[in-house]
């Protein structure tokens, strides 16, 4: 702003040496010349100026000139410009000396006089700045209070209007209330009124009904009756008694009996329970002693005094209600210590924890702070680190590749692949594994099966011979029967022979009953599961000839069960009888796994040849 | 699962027996009794009119054959078929009929409820008990047969009788505090009777044995009530439906509620499993199309088939905008079961009447839902183990069980509409009731069953 200022003032300076020059001219006073002097002071003087000054004073008026000043100097209290004559008839001479010290006095004053001015100047530009902003200020000020006023009466508005809404609502709600109030009034008088019609209503049609009873009973109707062939004994076995004063009172004794019973097992269970939570309750008061004891034992020595005395107590307390048969005893003697000395233990682990966890909280903060201010060094650390851990993998993993690559293209034996793909499907192996050990049981079972139809084969084999044996000896029975022999003879023969035949045949009945059981027994077995893949036999057909189709499918099934494929399966189940029925399941999620596998399991046990399973 | 062929049936009436070893069904005026095992049948009783009711002695020796609209029952013995009863109540008519759990006495509610005659086969004495209420369940015999508890009503006033079986003695009589009585149900200890009253307010009432008042429960005031009850088979827990769609349970020491299960119509909690079941018609080949099926039999075949999907949380479940200005409105919990080792409760909200919630009552929370693609007729828990059988009305049978669930087509020539199923005690097979058919279903061993559903799930 200074430069501003400086910069009009040159811009003036011409105009304002004409003014001063001219005004000096005019007045030609030493104050005006003075003023001159300072207007003039800030610009180099020109000869212009010179000349100016030396027009004040020519050669003719030098000693007008010099009294003048020195007269004007002494108005303003410098020292005389004459030296001090000793005679007052001596022309007074000019003093040189006191000359330079007035110029010297005025050269500096008038520099006092510059730089004051130049403050004030620079003081006024800051004052006009200031005012200027305080205008400002106050412009701003002034237009936040008349929005802030506004404002006000916005919200007042609103507020008168929330509170007129309310009022409404008051209103409302008021109404409302005496609504209710009104048809609760109603209902209660409707109520009324319903139970008194009602009870009248009631009374007509008792009196209806009285009449009826009279009408329909007392008329002995001939109809009412019972046609009964012969009267059935009681369901007890006994004899009906006679209703006696007895009888009555043996009833009260049994119904009294029935509730004492009912208490009794409800005061027992309770009794349980009361002696399940006595259990607890000793047992948590236990723990809570080895819990607080051994950790409390510091704190008695050198904190406060009352923990120390309370842990005596309980200990105290401990000693004595460990006796087991304290817990026997009924509540109300025991009630008293164990729930003081529980609470005080309570209250101890309470204080206990709440310590725990004040320190816990504080530790936990200081260790925050720590964080907090080693991390920013470490951290760049860290995740320089990281990266370069991160660099290293990177280019591990790609020399991996390669390697695997190099070695895929060159050799790609089975082997290695096969290792591959072993480790990328671990688990998949395992699964494998499982089902392996699985189809290996099922292969080991219908091996087993098959040997025991090779051998129920072989011994109808057997069996057969032995028949085909007996037919024959039968036959030579026979043959030798027609032959004419001696009857005695004959008869001793042939009682030898029926004797012999009769065992073999009981023993061939014995060997033949195996095999026929044995199919039997499988065909029993294996519907069981093929009812149970195909959901559609019934598992008791009405009918007998049903039964027959039924096994014969179901023997079927057992003989093919080996070579039989589930589309084989299929038409039986269509051949059976119920084959629309459709099945949908959801199971929970939870239990579906167990569920699967179970099923799983099931179904490869009993059709080892499929191996599309679900 | 294996499935009998079909026989004939008339208005649903098939009832196993209480030793499970008969199947007795009537078919029009004929009552037919068929071995379990076999199916075949071993005795054919022909009675005098259609039979309306049918109910087997607990000795399973006796079958009652109830004609209501003649007045009539026939009693059949299984041992000698020769053995003949009936019982005619004449002018005074007959609008119930039940054992009394000896097997040798039998029950009837004459009309208007005028009075209940107790006939006896084994002597001639016959005994009548007046002023039966005309109530939902105002008969209720203890578990183990002995006591009888009735609900009467004289004066304007409820009572409660309390019978012993054995001779009919009135053992308690005491007035119960509510406007209208609607049901009562003995525990399964036999040792309180739950009472109910009407729907216009809710209030339940414990009695003891002896008629002491243990406590009573109303969960609020100035809405419809309770709409069903069901105890646990231990008798730990009273479940009550009402019509604000919830369940509370309560217990068997405070008789407090515990807990309250609502049933909203969103489900948000991804904990629970929601089993949708889901239609799939089957694709058909050009070869399916080309030869048009012959007869109504290929009908089945040709039929969608449908499965269980889970359906990812939150599901929205199909609601009914109920009627509100009808009477027996179709809302609240109108059927609640235990599973025989309390270990579940089956609900079904009647405004959202596709789905049956499954509760853990171990653990008081909702377990499982399963949404059907119609609204669920019956279902019943298997008396064995914690397996619950749902039908729809369609032709597939539905099982849940906390491994999962499935639904399975009932095979047979047309649509076979499951209207109602009832277990074997066994549980190893079930009748299947439709309107004019009955068939039985056999099922295996767990095991079996869930491997058999992989295998053909696997297959399709």
């Amino acid at each position: 702003m200074g430069d501003w200022m400086t910069v009009t003032d040159r811009g003036l300076s011409s105009e304002s040496k004409t003014i001063s020059q001219y005004t000096s001219e005019i007045k030609m006073s030493p104050s005006s010349l003075y003023s001159q002097q300072v207007l003039c002071s800030s610009i180099p003087l020109s000869k212009n100026v010179h000349s100016f000054f030396s027009a004040f004073c020519t050669e003719d008026n030098i000693e007008q000139s010099i009294s003048y000043l020195d007269q004007e100097l002494t108005t303003f209290g410098f020292p005389s410009l004459y030296e001090e004559s000793k005679s007052k008839e001596t022309k007074r001479e000019l003093n040189i000396v006191a000359v330079l010290n007035c110029m010297n006095e005025l050269l500096v004053l008038q520099r006092k006089n510059l730089l004051a001015q130049e403050n004030v100047e620079t003081q006024n530009l800051k004052l006009g700045s200031d005012m200027d902003h305080l205008q400002s200020c106050y412009s701003k000020l002034k237009e936040q209070l008349e929005t802030s006023r506004r404002e006000m009466i916005g919200l007042q508005e609103r507020d008168r209007q929330l509170q007129c809404k309310n009022r409404n609502l008051h209103q409302l709600l008021k109404n409302e209330k005496d609504e209710v109030q009104k048809l609760q009034n109603i209902i209660a008088s409707r109520a009324t009124q319903y139970n008194h019609d009602m009870k009248r209503k009631e009374r007509e049609y008792n009196k209806l009904k009285e009449r009826l009873h009279q009408l329909v009973m007392n008329k002995k109707d001939k109809k009412i009756a019972m046609d009964i062939l012969n009267y059935v004994g009681r369901a007890d076995g006994k004899r009906g008694s006679w209703r006696t004063g007895k009888t009555e009172a043996r009833n009260e004794d049994e119904m009294y009996k029935i509730l004492l019973n009912d208490y009794e097992y409800r005061q027992k269970q309770i009794l349980m329970e009361n002696a399940e939570l006595k259990k607890v309750l000793q047992q948590m008061k236990k723990e809570m002693i080895s819990l607080l004891s051994p950790q409390k034992k510091k704190p008695r020595e050198r904190v406060d005094d009352s923990t120390g005395t309370v842990i005596s107590d309980v200990e105290e307390d401990a000693g004595e209600l460990s006796r087991e048969s304290m817990w026997d005893l009924s509540c109300e003697t025991v009630r008293e210590q164990l729930t003081n000395s529980i609470r005080k233990q309570w209250r101890i682990l309470k204080s206990h924890v709440e310590k725990l966890d004040n320190q816990v909280s504080k530790v936990h903060l200081e260790g925050f702070n720590d964080e907090d201010v080693i991390s920013r060094q470490d951290h760049e650390q860290e995740t320089e680190k990281l990266e370069l851990e991160i660099q290293q993998c990177k280019e591990m993993i790609k020399t991996q590749q390669q390697l695997l690559q190099q070695q895929l293209a060159t050799a790609c034996d089975d082997d290695t692949t096969s290792l591959l793909r072993d480790c990328y499907l671990l688990e998949e192996k395992e699964r494998l594994k499982e089902e392996w050990s699985l189809f290996k049981e099922q292969k080991k079972n219908f091996e087993r099966e098959r040997r025991s139809f090779t051998e129920a084969a072989i011994r109808l084999g057997l069996e057969r011979k032995a028949f085909e044996e007996e037919r024959a000896s039968w036959l030579k029975q026979q043959f030798l029967n027609m032959t004419t022999f001696d009857h005695q003879n004959s008869e001793n023969v042939k009682l030898f022979s029926a004797f012999s035949g009769s065992s073999d045949r009981d023993n061939l009945i014995v060997h033949s009953r195996q095999p026929q059981k044995k199919p039997h027994n499988v065909s029993n077995g294996s519907p069981v599961c093929m009812s149970k893949l195909t959901k559609s036999l019934p598992a008791s057909p009405s009918t007998s000839d049903f039964c027959q189709t039924r096994s014969c499918v179901s023997e079927h099934s057992s003989i093919n069960v080996l070579n039989m494929t589930p589309e084989e399966i299929k038409p039986n189940q269509v051949g059976g009888e119920c084959t629309n029925q459709k099945w949908s399941v959801v199971s929970r999620p939870g239990s579906q796994e167990g569920c699967y596998s179970g099923c799983s399991l099931t179904y490869t046990n009993s059709h080892v040849e499929k191996d599309d399973l679900p | 699962m294996n499935f009998s062929e079909v026989f004939k049936l008339s208005s649903l009436l098939c009832k196993f027996s209480p030793d499970g070893k008969y199947l007795a069904s009537c078919v029009q005026y004929r009552l037919v009794v068929r071995d379990v095992n076999t199916l075949q049948i071993l005795q054919l009783y022909t009675c005098l009119d259609q039979i309306q009711h049918i109910e087997w002695s607990a000795d399973s020796l006796f079958i009652l054959c109830a004609m209501y609209k003649r007045g009539l029952v026939q009693v059949w013995s299984l041992e000698q078929p020769e053995w003949h009863c009936k019982i005619d109540e004449g002018s005074a008519g007959l609008v119930a009929s039940c054992w009394s759990p000896d097997g040798r006495h039998i029950l009837n509610t004459t009309e208007f409820h005028l009075r209940i005659t107790v006939w006896s086969l084994c002597t001639k004495s016959v005994s009548y008990i007046k002023y039966p209420k005309a109530c939902l369940q105002g008969i209720t015999f203890t578990r183990d047969g002995r006591y009888m508890a009735l609900a009467e009503r004289r004066d304007c006033k409820d009572y409660v009788s309390i019978f012993v079986c054995s001779d009919w003695q009135l053992l308690r009589h005491f007035d119960t505090d509510t406007q209208d009585l609607t049901g009562i149900e003995w525990a399964p200890n036999g040792c309180v009777l739950a009472v109910w009253d009407t729907c216009l307010e809710y209030k339940i009432l414990l009695y003891s044995l002896d008629g002491r008042l243990l406590s009573a429960y109303s969960a609020y005031e100035w809405s419809l009530g309770i709409k069903s009850v069901a105890w646990s088979p231990s008798s730990q827990f009273l479940a009550v439906g009402s019509y604000d769609g919830k369940v509370r349970i309560l217990n068997h020491v405070t008789w407090k509620m515990i807990t309250e299960f609502g049933h909203p119509a969103t489900i948000n909690n991804p904990k629970i499993v929601v089993y949708k079941e889901a239609e799939k018609s089957p694709q058909l080949g050009l070869g399916c199309l080309s030869f048009p099926p012959p007869g109504a039999g290929a009908g089945p075949l040709l039929s969608s088939e449908s499965k269980y999907e889970i359906a990812s949380v939150p599901v929205s479940l199909q609601t009914l905008k109920p009627v509100t200005d009808r009477a027996n409105p179709k809302i609240g919990i109108g059927m609640l079961a235990f599973s025989p080792d309390s270990y579940f409760l089956a609900t079904r909200n009647d405004n959202i009447p596709n789905a049956v919630w499954v509760w853990d009552i171990q653990k008081l929370r909702l377990f499982a839902v399963l949404e059907q693609l119609s609204p669920v007729r019956t279902f019943q828990w298997d008396p064995q183990q914690p397996r619950l059988a749902i039908c729809t009305g369609g032709s597939r049978l539905y099982l849940w069980s906390p491994a999962g669930c499935m639904s399975v087509q009932v095979p047979g020539e047309g649509d076979f509409a499951v209207l109602s199923l009832c277990w074997h005690l066994s549980g190893d097979s079930m009748a299947l009731l439709s309107k004019d058919h009955v068939c039985l279903c056999f099922l295996e061993t767990e095991a079996s069953v869930s491997t058999a559903c992989r295998q053909l799930g696997g297959h399709t």
